[in-house]
Parts: C-alpha cells; sequence; structure tokens
C-alpha cells in the first residue's frame, strides 16, 4: 500500500514540463485512438453533473472477466456509489457491530489495489433499516479533495492522498437529525460549498459548510418529514444554484446564503431526486414527472409538461440527449421526450430495482437488486431492447460509476470494474 | 475540537506536526485521545493512519500500545482505538488480549470477550457445561444481541431464563391517557402530567374528560409496555407513564428507551430528551440512550408517548420500553 502511495503521489508532483507534453501528447494519441476513453471523471451521485449522464461511450461488450476487469473485497457495507477521480476510485463502507465504524477508500483504478483507507468512528445514531447501512450516501469531489457523508451525519473532508481536511459531526451539534430508517442523501458542492441535506421528522436541516474548513456558512429549517433525495447543482454560465427536493416541492438557494430564490410547490418524492438536463430543465418525480422550465430568481415555476405515467420508484431519473428515462415500481423502463413528455418506449426490464439508471447517447446500464446489469440500446427512439446481461451473483442496490469506458458497481462486500 | 465545525482550521494548521511524527509517538496521541471529544478523537485517528501509512503499520510501538489497552485508566473509546490499530498490525497479540476483556468498562471491547465465551460455549457437547458455559457469557454480556444470543441458546438447553429481569427493563408503571394528539399537535402541549412537580397527586383532564393514573405492566420478554392495552387501538392521542426508582447512590447513568413512537423523557422533573418521529422502524431495545444522573432516593421517571394519524398496519404500535445501565451498560436495578 505505501509503495502505490508514494507511486501515486510521485506521478501527481512530478509534472515537469517536457515530461508533460510528452504526456499531453500520449493524451491526445490515447484519445483519437480509444473509442471508449472518457476523461470525465465520475464526481458524485449519478456523475459529476448529478443526472446520470455518462461523457464518452462505454462497450456493450462489458465483462466480469478482461485483463482490464477487476474485483476487490470491502471491509463494509454500504449502498453508498463509488466516485471516480484521476485514476482512484473512492469509496464509503461501514463495519462493526453497530455499523460505528466507518471507512473511506481510494482504490487504484487499473487494478483495484488499496491506496489508501480511513477508518472514523460515528458520532451519530447509526441505526438503520436492515436494506440500509451507515454508508448510504455518496461522496462528492471538485478534484482536489473528497468529502465522505455517512448516515450517522458524520462528515470527513480529505484531499486525494488520504490527510484529513476537516470533520463535522452534525448529530453531535444537532442530536434530533437522525432518521429511524437512516438517512441517504449524498451531498453537493456548488462554488465552494458542501450543501448535506440531513432531513428528517424530528430537527430537518439543511447546512452550508464552507469546503474550506467545514464551517457552517449557514443552516436552513426544512420541512419536517423523512427525505431520502439528494440536492442537485443547476448551473447557468458563471451562476450557480442548489437544489432542495422534499415532500412539498422543490426548492432553489444560492449556495453562499441559502437564500431561497425559486420555489416549485406542487410536492415531490421523498425517495428518487430530481433530474437536471443539459438544457437545464428540471424533471421533478412529482405527480408522476414534472418537466419544468429554467429557474430564475424571482420567477414562478412554469411546467413545461407533467405525465402521471413517469413516477420513478427508488432510482432517480437519468437523461440524455432529449431522452429521460425512468424506472418504475413495476420494473418498467420508459423512455419520454424531454421536451414534451410523450413517451418513445417502454421496456420491461428484471427487477427489483433500487439504483439509478445511468446511460450514454446508445446505452442505458441498470443493476437490479439481485446483481444483474442489463444493458440496454436506446438508439432506437422507437424501440429498445437489452442486448447484454452481467450477473454479479451478489446484492446491488447502489448506482453504478462509469469512467473511461468501465463502470465501477458495489455490494456490501465487493467493489467491481467491469471492463472489455 | 469544538462543536459546529470549531477547531478544524488550527487542527489543519498544525497538521505539518503530525507528518513530522514518527511511530514512536502513538502512545502520545492515545494520551491525548482520552481528554478528547469523539469528534476529537478521529481527528487522532486520522494522525495515526497518516503516521503508520509513512511508516509502515509494522512500525507499531507494540508493547506500550498493549499496556495502553490494559491500562482501564484510560478512556474506552481510545483504547478501543489502540485496539483496533494493534490488530491491523499484529492479530496475534491483539487477540491475546480478548480473554482479559470480559469484565472491560468499555463496552465494545467486553464485546470482543464475550463473543469468545459464546463461541466456546457453542462448542461444548456436554450439555451441563453448555449451560454453564453460556450462564457465564450471559453474565458478562452487555450488548442486547449477545444477551439474546445466550439466552436463546440456553432456552434451546431447556433453560430458561428471565430476560426482562435481567437487563433491568422497568416493567411496573402507572398510565394517564388519552390525552389529544390530533395532527401530531400533543407532542408540544404540556399537559397537566408533565408541569405537575408530583404528577400522581393531580386530578388530570384528558382528551374525553378526566383521567385517572391506572397501573399497567408488562410480562414481555424485553419490556415492551403495549399502550394499546390500556387505552384501546385509538389515534391521534398520547398519555404519560410513570415510574419511581429508588437508588442506593447519586450515580451517573444511561437512560436507554426504545420507541418507534414520539416521546419525551422526565426524570426528577427534567426533560432528559424528546424524540419527534413516527413509526420510521421497529421499536428496539436501547434505540436511545440518554446520559443522565440518579439522585440517592427516589427518582421519579416521566414517559410521554405520542401515537398518530396514520392508519397503515405499520403504524398500530403505541409503545416503548425502557432501562437503566451504568457507563458500561450494567444494568441498575431499584433497591428496595
Amino acid at each position: 500500500m505505501g509503495i502505490l502511495l508514494q507511486n501515486y503521489r510521485h506521478k501527481r508532483d512530478n509534472h515537469q514540463p517536457s515530461q508533460l507534453i510528452m504526456r499531453i501528447h500520449l493524451l491526445l494519441t490515447l484519445i483519437i485512438s480509444i473509442p471508449y476513453l472518457s476523461l470525465a471523471d465520475w464526481r458524485g451521485f449519478r456523475g459529476t453533473d448529478g443526472n446520470g449522464l455518462i461523457i464518452g461511450q462505454i462497450p456493450s461488450d462489458l465483462s466480469l472477466n478482461t485483463d482490464n476487469s477487476w474485483k476487490v473485497d470491502l471491509p463494509g457495507r454500504g449502498l453508498s456509489s463509488p466516485i471516480v477521480v484521476d485514476e482512484l476510485i473512492f469509496l464509503t463502507a461501514s463495519s462493526g457491530p453497530q455499523e460505528e465504524n466507518l471507512h473511506i477508500i481510494a482504490f487504484n483504478s487499473l487494478d483495484g489495489e488499496k491506496v489508501w483507507e480511513r477508518i472514523f468512528r460515528a458520532t451519530g445514531r447509526t441505526i438503520c433499516h436492515k436494506k440500509t447501512c451507515v454508508a448510504a450516501c455518496t461522496m462528492v469531489s471538485d478534484g482536489k479533495v473528497v468529502v465522505a457523508q455517512f448516515s450517522s451525519n458524520d462528515i470527513f473532508c480529505l484531499d486525494l492522498e488520504g490527510n484529513l481536511k476537516w470533520l463535522r459531526g452534525l448529530t453531535f451539534d444537532y442530536p434530533n437529525i437522525a432518521n429511524g430508517l437512516g438517512m441517504s442523501s449524498s451531498p453537493v458542492l456548488c462554488k465552494g460549498v458542501l450543501i448535506a441535506q440531513v432531513e428528517n421528522d424530528a430537527d430537518s436541516f439543511t447546512f452550508g459548510l464552507s469546503l474550506v474548513n467545514g464551517t457552517t456558512l449557514w443552516k436552513k429549517e426544512r420541512p419536517k418529514g423523512a427525505n431520502w433525495t439528494s440536492p442537485v447543482v443547476l448551473k447557468k454560465g458563471s451562476q450557480e444554484l442548489v437544489g432542495l427536493q422534499s415532500k412539498e416541492g422543490l426548492s432553489f438557494l444560492k449556495p453562499n446564503t441559502g437564500d431561497t430564490v425559486w420555489n416549485y410547490e406542487d410536492g415531490a418524492s421523498t425517495i428518487p431526486s430530481s433530474t437536471i438536463s443539459s438544457e437545464n430543465v428540471v424533471l421533478v418525480p412529482s405527480n408522476g414527472l414534472t418537466a419544468l422550465d429554467e429557474p430564475s430568481e424571482g420567477k414562478t415555476p412554469k411546467q413545461k409538461w407533467r405525465n402521471n405515467k413517469l413516477g420513478p420508484g427508488t432510482g432517480s431519473p437519468a437523461v440524455s440527449g432529449n431522452q429521460v428515462f425512468v424506472i418504475n415500481r413495476a420494473n418498467v423502463l420508459t423512455s419520454a421526450s424531454i421536451n414534451t413528455g410523450e413517451i418513445n418506449w417502454r421496456l420491461r426490464i428484471k427487477g427489483p430495482v433500487s439504483g439509478s439508471p445511468i446511460v450514454t447517447d446508445k446505452l442505458l446500464f441498470v443493476f437490479n437488486e439481485e446483481g444483474l446489469c442489463q444493458v440496454v440500446n436506446i438508439e432506437d427512439k422507437g424501440e429498445a431492447k437489452v442486448i447484454r446481461e452481467i450477473d454479479l451473483k451478489d446484492t446491488i442496490l447502489c448506482t453504478p460509476a462509469a469512467d473511461e469506458g468501465s463502470l465501477f458497481v458495489r455490494s456490501d462486500k465487493n467493489l467491481w470494474k467491469l471492463s472489455n | 475540537m469544538g462543536v459546529k465545525g470549531s477547531g478544524n482550521e488550527k487542527l489543519v494548521k498544525h497538521w505539518p506536526a503530525v507528518k513530522k511524527m514518527s511511530s514512536a509517538d502513538i502512545p502520545l496521541l492515545l494520551v491525548a485521545m482520552n481528554k478528547a471529544n469523539d469528534l476529537g478523537d478521529n481527528w487522532a485517528r486520522a494522525a495515526i493512519f497518516e503516521i503508520l501509512e509513512s511508516s509502515g503499520k509494522e512500525s507499531l510501538p507494540k508493547e506500550e500500545v498493549v499496556k495502553f489497552i490494559k491500562d482501564q485508566q484510560n478512556d474506552g473509546s481510545s483504547r478501543r482505538t489502540a485496539f483496533d490499530f494493534l490488530f491491523s498490525a499484529s492479530p496475534q497479540v491483539a487477540e491475546s488480549l480478548i480473554p482479559t476483556f470480559i469484565d472491560d468498562p468499555e463496552i465494545t471491547l467486553r464485546r470482543e470477550g464475550v463473543q469468545l465465551l459464546l463461541n466456546q460455549a457453542s462448542e461444548l457437547e456436554n450439555e451441563d457445561q453448555a449451560i454453564e458455559a453460556y450462564e457465564y457469557a450471559l453474565g458478562k454480556a452487555r450488548d442486547v444481541d449477545q444477551i439474546e444470543a445466550a439466552c436463546e441458546s440456553l432456552k434451546g438447553l431447556g433453560k430458561e431464563i428471565d430476560l426482562a429481569k435481567r437487563m433491568g427493563f422497568l416493567t411496573a408503571w402507572k398510565v394517564i391517557g388519552p390525552f389529544d394528539n390530533i395532527a401530531r399537535n400533543g407532542f408540544n402541549i404540556p399537559y397537566s402530567p408533565e408541569k405537575a412537580a408530583d404528577p400522581l397527586q393531580k386530578r388530570h383532564a384528558g382528551k374525553e374528560g378526566p383521567v385517572q393514573w391506572q397501573t399497567f405492566s408488562t410480562s414481555d420478554d424485553l419490556g415492551l409496555l403495549d399502550l394499546n392495552q390500556p387505552f384501546g387501538h385509538i389515534k391521534e392521542v398520547l398519555c404519560y407513564a410513570y415510574a419511581e426508582f429508588n437508588s442506593s447512590e447519586q450515580q451517573n447513568v444511561q437512560f436507554r428507551i426504545g420507541s418507534k413512537n414520539a416521546w419525551k423523557l422526565w426524570i426528577n422533573n427534567q426533560l432528559i430528551f424528546a424524540r419527534d418521529e413516527y413509526h420510521r422502524g421497529a421499536t428496539r431495545v436501547d434505540q436511545f440512550i440518554l446520559d443522565g444522573t440518579l439522585q440517592k432516593g427516589t427518582n421519579r421517571i416521566l414517559v410521554k408517548v405520542c401515537q398518530n394519524e396514520q392508519t397503515e398496519s405499520w403504524t398500530k404500535q403505541w409503545e416503548f420500553c425502557f432501562r437503566i445501565t451504568d457507563i458500561s451498560g450494567t444494568t441498575i436495578n431499584p433497591v428496595n
């Protein structure tokens, strides 16, 4: 482990100008020569943009058994998704009789070797429903640091080499922010502010924390009620707003102050999260699925369309081009037009499904709870079909991550890289 | 490390000092953990990880760490951390300590010792010896799952255990109700029982008129008090439960309550904690563990338990369980 970490540090620190030119040249050569290569990272829940869209391509002939694929053991349970930054895969896990051990682990994406691991102790409540666990929230990164949040409301910020930058114990500070079934909202980063949604029946808050030192920039009272959704980030040029969903609807806030600037109040789901398309159409799991025009400060929400046949089950919608994809409670995958809400096609897949689908412009990937990866061809706008199945033979509840032509997915016991 | 993020900046500023530390400094960090809160403990863990990462986990000063673990004057959390690092560096040395943990005040270390006892008991073929071994393990166990496992094994061997008594559940209460909890508002309404210095001495007005205290007890193995029994299956109501607990001395204790309903707990008229949440999972033993103090003599325990408006089958329960332990999880029973 030590040697690998040294190598990794060396790689990051030793960029001499001539080497850099060589590296850039090599990189460009690779981009041109390898069709499935992308350099986008996967920096949070449902990707860097939080909408399930994969930048680049993933091959359909993924396999467990190629030279580039690997499987490693994990030290504890988890529903959190892996994230990818540079050559590293970051993941959380929880272990111990009360799941009080909080693991943050970095793996080398090439071979799955563990680069570093930190184990902390939960300072908040660790009781969860047996289907979920304390490591339920997906980490987030800005490319320089990674932040891990747990169901115990412990939050840790570390640099890519595992140095602790700051920590918070939100239940330590506010003992009543907990959910008897467990918390699962994944944090987002927005303009240097970490947005942590810790909403429940008792003390229900969302926090804006300084990414520099973890101090509270703002704390906002939120609707009382269990809420497992994750915030979303709306980018408009240099401006960014953060969207918070609850049973009451969806609000967009200024990330630096927490001030609400736009408010949709027609109710929303407390499990699947909203998704923002590349054209900034906001797709809210509300009365089925409701599409809203790009939110603007001081404007009244304007409904683009609403379709009560597009209500997602547990997973959140994903978008690609003009298509939005949802999987309902009956395990029917549906594609609809983002512009009109009209259904393009419906396809029954093998469920049940807890994770969210992720997509390229050609393929959709979804794992069911039995560990079956289903690869769906979505190129034909009128019809879709499952073109490949890969059976991991384990319980998979998380949303996969994608980077450089590979998928990364985890169970309570293992982390896999699927490549061709 | 203080509350609400205070202290992070200072710790990061001094982090370069950690970079200069060697494995020989780890015992110093463990000693420092004795004075730290739970957040400070996590900073110390991060520091130890970094030191061992740069110098190799085999560099852990094992003898000093073992000495630190054995010294029960050290804080339980720091001893547990020391044990975890020792286990990672030298599992055999760590495992050799486990038999010494069966009476340990640190509950997570005691758990390791009890698990060893349970494993040993399960391997005994002679029934009398197995019963003796399980009874011994049961006497040492503090975690609910280990207590239940020992009792289950003893039951299989024909030995019944009074689990509620052994775990110290308060099973005999006086209850009064129902009071109004429409729209879940009753949780924050201070009805007369929670305002009275001695709630038993006062007449109270309930939802439908005057209400009186009645005795209510349970024979449930885990001390569960089903409030639907005295009041019927009614919704949007609340009740109060009252018990007295005679303590031989003033002592720091843990009040351990379980309920899937919203509740409030007062000890000697002082509000200990309040939880406004309904039916998020099942009622669990020791669901909430709250630090507090018992005074010498009679202590008044008042619990407010609320039922909401939900009608689904999994929202019928209106219940709680309660016990008192010392800070190591050992049952404290009232004195006569």
